[in-house]
């Protein structure tokens, strides 16, 4: 085996996941179309082959070291609307953002949006994605009518809900097969604003009281906890609940009475590429943290927000993942199923008490799990946070919060994740051996394969 | 696979009884290290170094593996790849001689240059070559300071790890891009089985020092290591000693 002086050929590529950490080469395909994306999977070699989406999975869900990475975003075009019933059928290539531009102006916006809309519909039914409004909408998937699976063998098949393949491939990581296209119910909206409630909660059981009260209420809702305040103050948060705003409710005079279903995100330029690690230390963090929470809203109600504003405020500065500098960052997101408020309580102190620099992390209710066997929502709290990998004993501290975690019946995001040990995941995801069996009939050599996937042993 | 901080699923080490070898190998272990390869020449300590890390609940495979018969790297490294993915080799083997000895012994002299050197090339090749397929990976070479400049008291093995450091220098950047990372670690005098009997250098560390070093440098993706830190800026001093000068240092 000879060592090249450079990478294998001009296709080949070093790949990573939003964290920039643990970075692998693959020979990356850009199928056009079905056929090209046949041949792809069919001629993949021996370490097989994964799609990727936009690359916003923190960890290394859509990379596959030594192998092929078909980069689905060139399967970008909306193939039917229907404006009638809220549908529409599109690619897998095709971004949130995308889907935003086209669709908004005709009054509908996607079913579910994380904290980024430049994720593709392909990833957003890979990790099955859950947005602010979980409690009363579930996930992605449950919005998603029919897609059309590419698998291993090379076929393509229609996959309807309710079928085991589509709970697989919902949440499945690319693991079952290529996502080729994908029919979505849509949302209605008169315009694109946001009514937004914002309050500040002094500490953790004040807002976990205020959430179980009323978020039923509102279409959206969650809440921005800073991490870094402790004693008295721990778990100081400013909780923002959201609705669509109807047209009626729009000032008489306001700018968007006469086009009400606007859509003009800002974007600010990027960070450089090379931001020297450990800029972001607790003095810095912990100042932002402090100035962000005095300056938010006592109380504020029917207040008007852009959708880009309410829903993705980073979206705003291009790779803003550079700010971590090149050790990278991860995020911790998990889930505690409700009755275990303790656990969460404890979690948060112990975050505190740790002092890690981490902007203020997001706490959501979900509601009712949904039917993906790897989907990670279930009813119970859900804690994110952004960490530098470079944070001393960082890692030791998180699996000791796995622990807690699995312990308490919860679980951390698939596709968020970049760290947690193989055997941790089976507490935490109960179906994973019908997964795994599902995956063995369907794709006995394992052709679909990713980083992630040799790492957890999926 | 390595997780986000750099640590391996699966380390192999060339070298297999090496202590800084089994340090690094047990504070790997202790993150996320399952699978790990110890390649050496059969011994009983080889067998023993096995067991001791079976027990702290790694599943320990030998393989033989001699560093002066290159002819039979290409085969016995190669079919360890062939078994799984090998997220990380710790280049760990070497002699030290005896400086004094060797000087009059030729032959002797020789074996230390082709261990330390001539073996780590063929060996660091062809790890390189299964890495690269792979995609992926980490490539530790425990070079020395004896490698930064050579001394009247040890420039045999010196000159070998001068040698060896550069080899893998430029490996680290033909690799550069492939998602391959090469990691030079440069450790002062440590406390082991190699230096048992000398007098300690100042700055002198542990088997257990090196092996944190390590755990440091992977989740950095450091291209150069010294261990411990304060050597970098010691070495770059000493680099510029004025020869007649430096003949005369007691180190
Ligand atoms: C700032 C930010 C905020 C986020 N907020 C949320 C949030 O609120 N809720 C949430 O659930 N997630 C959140 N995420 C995670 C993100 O939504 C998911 O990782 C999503 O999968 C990313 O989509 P992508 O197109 O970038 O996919 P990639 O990151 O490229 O891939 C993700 C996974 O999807 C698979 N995949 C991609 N395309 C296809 C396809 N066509 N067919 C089959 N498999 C495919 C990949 O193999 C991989 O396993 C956030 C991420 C960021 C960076
Ligand atoms: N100790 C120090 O002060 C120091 C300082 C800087 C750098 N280093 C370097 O660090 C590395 C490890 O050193 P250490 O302190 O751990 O020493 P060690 O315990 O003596 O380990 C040396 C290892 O090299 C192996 N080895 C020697 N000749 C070999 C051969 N022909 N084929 C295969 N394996 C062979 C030995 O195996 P056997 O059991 O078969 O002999 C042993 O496993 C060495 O490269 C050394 O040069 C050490």
């Amino acid at each position: 085996m000879a060592v090249e002086t450079h990478v294998l050929d001009d296709d080949c590529e070093a790949l990573s996941g939003w964290g920039r950490t643990a970075p692998a080469l693959a020979r990356v395909r850009r199928p056009r179309g079905h056929a090209e994306a046949v041949e792809a999977v069919l001629g993949c070699g021996p370490r097989g082959a994964v799609a990727r989406g936009l690359g916003r999975a923190y960890g290394d869900a859509a990379q596959n070291a030594g192998g092929t990475v078909l980069d689905m975003t060139g399967l970008d075009r909306i193939l039917a609307l229907d404006t009638t019933a809220g549908l529409v059928v599109c690619e897998a290539g095709v971004s949130l953002h995308r889907l935003m531009e086209a669709l908004l102006p005709l009054g509908w916006f996607v079913p579910v949006t994380p904290g980024t809309r430049y994720v593709t519909v392909g990833g957003a039914i890979a990790a099955d994605i859950h947005g602010r409004n979980h409690h009363g909408s579930g996930s992605f998937g449950r919005h998603v009518t029919a897609l059309e699976l590419l698998t291993a063998d090379g076929g393509i098949r229609t996959v309807l809900p309710g079928t085991p393949l589509f709970d697989a491939t919902t949440g499945g990581l690319g693991l079952t097969g290529v996502i080729l296209s994908a029919a979505l119910r849509l949302l209605p909206v008169e315009t694109s604003l946001m009514r937004v409630e914002t309050e500040r909660v002094p500490d953790l059981d004040t807002l976990m009281a205020r959430l179980t009260a009323d978020d039923h209420a509102h279409r959206y809702s969650a809440a921005r906890i800073d991490l870094l305040a402790r004693g008295a103050a721990t778990g100081r948060s400013v909780l923002t609940r959201g609705d669509h705003a109807p047209y009626d409710a729009l000032p008489r005079h306001h700018r968007a009475r006469r086009a009400p279903l606007a859509f003009r995100p800002v974007r600010l330029p990027a960070p450089p590429p090379h931001v020297p690690g450990g800029l972001l230390g607790r003095a810095s963090v912990g100042l932002f943290n402090e100035l962000w929470y005095r300056t938010a809203p006592r109380a504020a109600t029917g207040r008007l927000q852009s959708l880009p504003a309410f829903f993705h405020p980073l979206d705003g500065v291009p790779h803003w993942n550079r700010i971590h500098g090149r050790e990278g960052f991860l995020q911790y997101r998990f889930v505690v199923p409700y009755g275990q408020e303790e656990t969460l309580r404890r979690i948060v102190r112990r975050i505190a008490d740790r002092g890690c620099p981490s902007f203020p992390a997001v706490l959501k209710r979900f509601g009712a799990a949904d039917p993906g066997w790897l989907s990670f929502p279930l009813p119970g709290w859900t804690l994110a946070l952004d960490l530098p990998t470079g944070l001393p004993g960082l890692g030791r501290f998180l699996d000791a919060l796995d622990e807690e975690v699995a312990g308490a019946g919860g679980r951390v995001h698939l596709a968020e994740d970049s760290r947690v040990r193989p055997e941790t995941l089976a507490a935490m995801y109960p179906r994973l051996d019908e997964f795994r069996a599902l995956r063995a009939t369907l794709d006995p050599r394992s052709v679909l394969t990713s980083d992630l996937a040799r790492r957890l042993r999926l | 696979m390595k997780d986000a901080f750099g640590a391996p699923q699966s380390l192999l080490v060339l070298g297999g009884t090496s202590e800084i070898g089994l340090a690094t190998a047990r504070r790997l272990i202790a993150r996320r290290t399952r699978t790990v390869w110890l390649a050496g020449r059969p011994s009983p300590a080889l067998t023993a170094a096995a067991d001791s890390l079976r027990a702290l609940g790694a599943d320990v495979r030998t393989v033989p593996f001699d560093a002066l018969d290159t002819a039979s790297h290409e085969e016995r490294l190669g079919k360890i790849f062939t078994e799984g993915d090998i997220d990380m080799v710790l280049l760990a083997f070497g002699v030290l001689g005896d400086q004094a000895r060797d000087e009059s012994d030729p032959v002797a002299a020789v074996r230390v240059a082709q261990t330390n050197y001539t073996g780590a090339v063929s060996a660091g090749l062809v790890c390189a070559g299964a890495l690269q397929a792979q995609g992926h990976g980490s490539l530790v070479v425990l070079s020395s300071v004896a490698g930064e400049r050579a001394r009247r008291a040890d420039f045999i093995y010196g000159s070998s790890k001068a040698g060896l450091d550069a080899f893998a220098q430029g490996l680290g950047d033909a690799l550069h891009g492939t998602g391959v990372h090469v990691m030079v670690v440069r450790p002062g005098f440590v406390r082991s089985r190699m230096t048992a009997g000398l007098a300690e250098a100042p700055l002198a560390t542990t088997p257990e020092a090196v092996a944190a070093a390590i755990e440091l440098g992977l989740r950095r993706r450091s291209e150069t290591v010294w261990v411990p830190g304060a050597l970098r800026m010691v070495m770059a001093a000493v680099r510029h000693v004025p020869r007649p000068l430096f003949r005369r240092l007691p180190v």
